[in-house]
């Protein structure tokens, strides 16, 4: 019976100094959290690795190996073959046809040995030129090539089992959900907003989400897609809080109210607002938005300044420098974008007025913004929001 | 519930539940030679006469499908198949549904010509079809009755003018917005094809048909156990067919009725549209009764059309979007921009009642007056 087992190597924590546990512990806690569902495993920590360690039999390793994929922190994941700590049990048939998925459509080849434990009676160039010659024998179609292989064998010696493995994927990267403290993601419903949330967790922050709605300007159509879209970066993000604000009176308020140039940047300034006191109860300390350098009028500079002025917290836009076709190019990688283009109307394009001010002046829009008291409705929308919670890995909307 | 959504779907009358229901229990397989499939077999066959004597058509034109894209698909695909190594060119209007659009996109793909006809100030005129058709067309393919906008196309004239000038091309119409609410025959019509679908006329979806005239051989796309006379194989759904079967009994004998019910309560919708501030009726004055477009400006389609759904109003958004894919329908009948996204179809039925109407109405006069206008 084979048996197969994940290493998945650290990304940066590995360069990780004195703390360098603090965030191996978060990682190796996300990954647990991940997989319980998949069924039991055993974990072990050593030298800038995880071993993930199947226990069930029915556990499907393609599932896991999903899973591990998305799990940031981890660079790479070896899917392995574990052979007793031999030469013989090396160079067996077992080994050979394990590594025949990976070298059948192969060309060329090398074997890399590491030997974590040095009490190992052979060295590593030993045991690379032996499992070379057997690869040979068995694959006669390949030939060495040490600078540019197709395919690299990797023999690890540790000090339980050796493992041998030829596919190594790319993990996720980054660095463990968690550590880097939480942050409110706006979630509009268009493509670049699940991105810039990806992003960010990404680098560690455990996001929550704020979506504003309309009824009856936006439809239940429209709430669904964000949810729907809440749950889809989810399965990178983790398990992700959702609060739905009604937005409605506000917008007409600020529709009958103010300058229709204006619209767009003072409900901007707004939901910034509402955002912000919904940080303060959920302990965020930034908020998060999709926003593009001149993407569209709301989002020039001069708007952005603008809006910023209405945030007492850090607002981070880690789409701030990329084009269009590269934000869509993660959409589709995370699969955002087939649901972000559902062509439901939406809280920002219900009333987009004809010609936005591109330059609007700060303090023109506090004075437009100042012309009516906002923060009865602000403090009402506060209060009615709607709170749910969408976990990694289930699937409850459907759209 | 108002339902005013039936050029989208229909609600399945009684009898053709009853006759689905019957084939649900009784599950034979129409190719068996015992007596269960004899019974299934004989349930096929007599659907198949109802939608043949419908027609005017001989039972053995008539061949079930799972849908009227499948029928769309097959007849086009089957034509470009008999045809079209020796002939690439295709005349249809600007104006079809998805279903011939997409087929025939995908044979331009492949190097066939597709001409497609735009009316002229809402108009399609026959001989613009028989002008483009020359020696490299084999096919003319046009549909009875818009989907979005209810206008009827010139098809008999159209397919007569096309034979007289050549008699080798074929013409294919999809009359599923027009079958069961206009009296179509196909030796009147002049067609050597026609696309139908169950779940327009009260019977289940997932269940379609298509004619093929008898002197005509379309050769088949689906190859199997040679059912329906080895053009379109696999097992029949003797239960949808039975529905298709009852539906089409149901409402033959009734055409020209429920086509004058329907027209008083068109009437009275457009009369009524048209006294309300900013609205622009899009269906021409002598369309069919059973679809009436309409605008209001500055409602979004979207937008309106939750709000009737507040009040259990279910009309369809006309297809327009106003995510910046404009309906290619509406663009082509020359329905101004502004318009063209705050468009709502309304589909009648004969079910449907003055009442309906009038509470469609209001439920439009107060979503105006609660609504902002969007830009």
């Amino acid at each position: 019976m084979m048996k197969e087992i994940f290493l998945c190597k650290y990304g940066e924590i590995a360069l990780k100094g004195l703390n360098k546990s603090t965030f191996e512990s978060v990682m190796v806690k996300n990954v647990k959290r991940r997989l319980r569902r998949l069924g039991s495993f055993d974990y072990w920590r050593a030298q800038s690795t995880l071993y993930v360690y199947p226990l069930d039999a029915e556990i499907d390793m393609d599932d896991v190996m999903d899973e591990l994929k998305r799990v940031f922190g981890i660079a790479k994941i070896c899917r392995s073959l574990e052979v007793e700590k031999s030469m013989e049990s090396i160079l067996s048939d077992t080994t050979l046809d394990y590594l025949a998925e990976a070298l059948d459509d192969a060309s060329t080849f090398k074997v890399e040995a590491k030997r974590a434990d040095k009490k190992f009676p052979y060295k590593s160039p030993e045991i690379c030129a032996s499992l070379g010659g057997k690869i040979l024998e068995r694959f006669p179609h390949l030939s060495v090539d040490v600078h540019e292989p197709d395919i690299t064998v990797t023999v690890e010696i540790r000090e339980k089992y050796a493992f041998v493995n030829a596919l190594r994927i790319d993990g996720a990267g980054g660095l463990p959900i968690g550590t880097s403290g939480r942050g409110m993601l706006l979630l509009s419903g268009g493509i670049d907003s699940p991105v810039a949330g990806y992003m960010m967790a990404k680098r560690g922050v455990q996001i929550q989400a704020i979506h504003f709605e309309a009824p009856p300007y936006t439809s239940e159509r429209a709430r669904m897609k964000v949810e729907k879209l809440a749950e889809e970066i989810a399965l990178y993000c983790g398990d992700i809080a959702f609060h739905c604000v009604p937005f409605t009176d506000i917008q007409v308020a600020i529709k009958e109210n103010c300058p229709e140039e204006l619209f767009t940047i003072i409900m901007r300034r707004l939901m910034m607002e509402i955002a912000q006191r919904i940080c303060e109860k959920e302990n965020c300390s930034c908020l998060i938005t999709g926003e593009s350098m001149g993407q569209v009028a709301s989002q020039t500079m001069g708007a952005i300044v603008c809006t910023d002025a209405a945030c007492r917290i850090p607002v981070f836009r880690p789409c701030i420098g990329l084009d269009k076709s590269e934000i869509v190019k993660i959409a589709r990688d995370i699969n955002t974008f087939d649901t972000s283009i559902l062509p439901y109307e939406d809280c920002c394009t219900v009333f987009t007025p004809k010609h936005p001010k591109t330059r609007p002046i700060p303090a023109d829009v506090e004075k437009a913004q100042n012309s009516f008291d906002f923060e009865p409705m602000i403090a009402e929308a506060v209060v009615k929001t709607v709170f749910k919670i969408f976990r990694c890995g289930e699937n409850t909307v459907n759209i | 519930m108002i339902y005013l959504d039936n050029a989208a779907t229909t609600e399945p009358c009684a009898e053709s539940v009853k006759a689905c229901s019957e084939y649900f229990r009784e599950f034979g397989n129409p190719s068996s030679l015992h007596e269960m499939g004899v019974s299934a077999a004989n349930a096929v066959a007599a659907a198949r006469k109802s939608i043949a004597t419908a027609l005017k058509a001989d039972v053995n034109e008539i061949y079930f499908t799972s849908c009227a894209t499948e029928s769309n698909n097959t007849a086009i695909f089957g034509a470009a198949k008999k045809f079209g190594k020796r002939k690439k060119t295709i005349v249809t209007s600007a104006v079809e549904h998805p279903s011939v659009k997409e087929p025939l996109k995908e044979l331009e793909k492949q190097g066939f010509n597709v001409v497609r006809i735009m009316p002229k100030d809402g108009v399609f005129y026959a001989e613009d079809f028989v002008n483009a058709v020359d020696d490299d067309t084999f096919l003319v393919t046009c549909m009875y009755c818009n989907n979005e906008l209810g206008t009827v196309l010139p098809v008999e004239q159209i397919f007569k003018a096309v034979k007289h000038k050549n008699k080798q091309i074929l013409t294919h119409c999809d009359i599923v917005q027009g079958f069961m609410k206009y009296p179509i025959k196909v030796k009147t019509l002049g067609a050597d094809m026609l696309s139908m679908s169950a779940h327009k006329v009260n019977a289940f979806k997932g269940i379609g048909a298509l004619y093929i005239n008898s002197s005509v051989h379309i050769p088949s796309l689906i190859f199997g156990g040679g059912q329906e006379r080895g053009f379109r194989s696999g097992t029949e759904s003797v239960p949808l067919i039975a529905s298709f079967g009852a539906a089409v009994d149901k409402l033959a004998p009734t055409i020209s009725r429920r086509f004058e019910q329907v027209g008083i309560l068109a009437d009275l919708l457009r009369n009524e549209i048209a006294a309300l501030p900013d609205s622009r009726i899009n269906s021409p004055e002598n369309g069919s009764p059973y679809i009436v477009s309409f605008s209001l400006k500055g409602y979004r389609s979207e937008i309106l059309l939750h709000k009737l759904e507040e009040r259990e109003i279910y009309v369809s958004s006309g297809s327009a979007c106003s995510k910046g894919k404009k309906s290619s329908v509406l663009t082509a009948f020359g329905i101004p921009d502004e318009y063209a996204d705050s468009t709502l179809r309304v589909s009648l039925s004969a079910e449907n009642t003055r009442e309906d109407i009038l509470s469609l109405v209001s439920a439009l006069k107060d979503a105006q007056k609660e609504l902002l206008k969007s830009n």
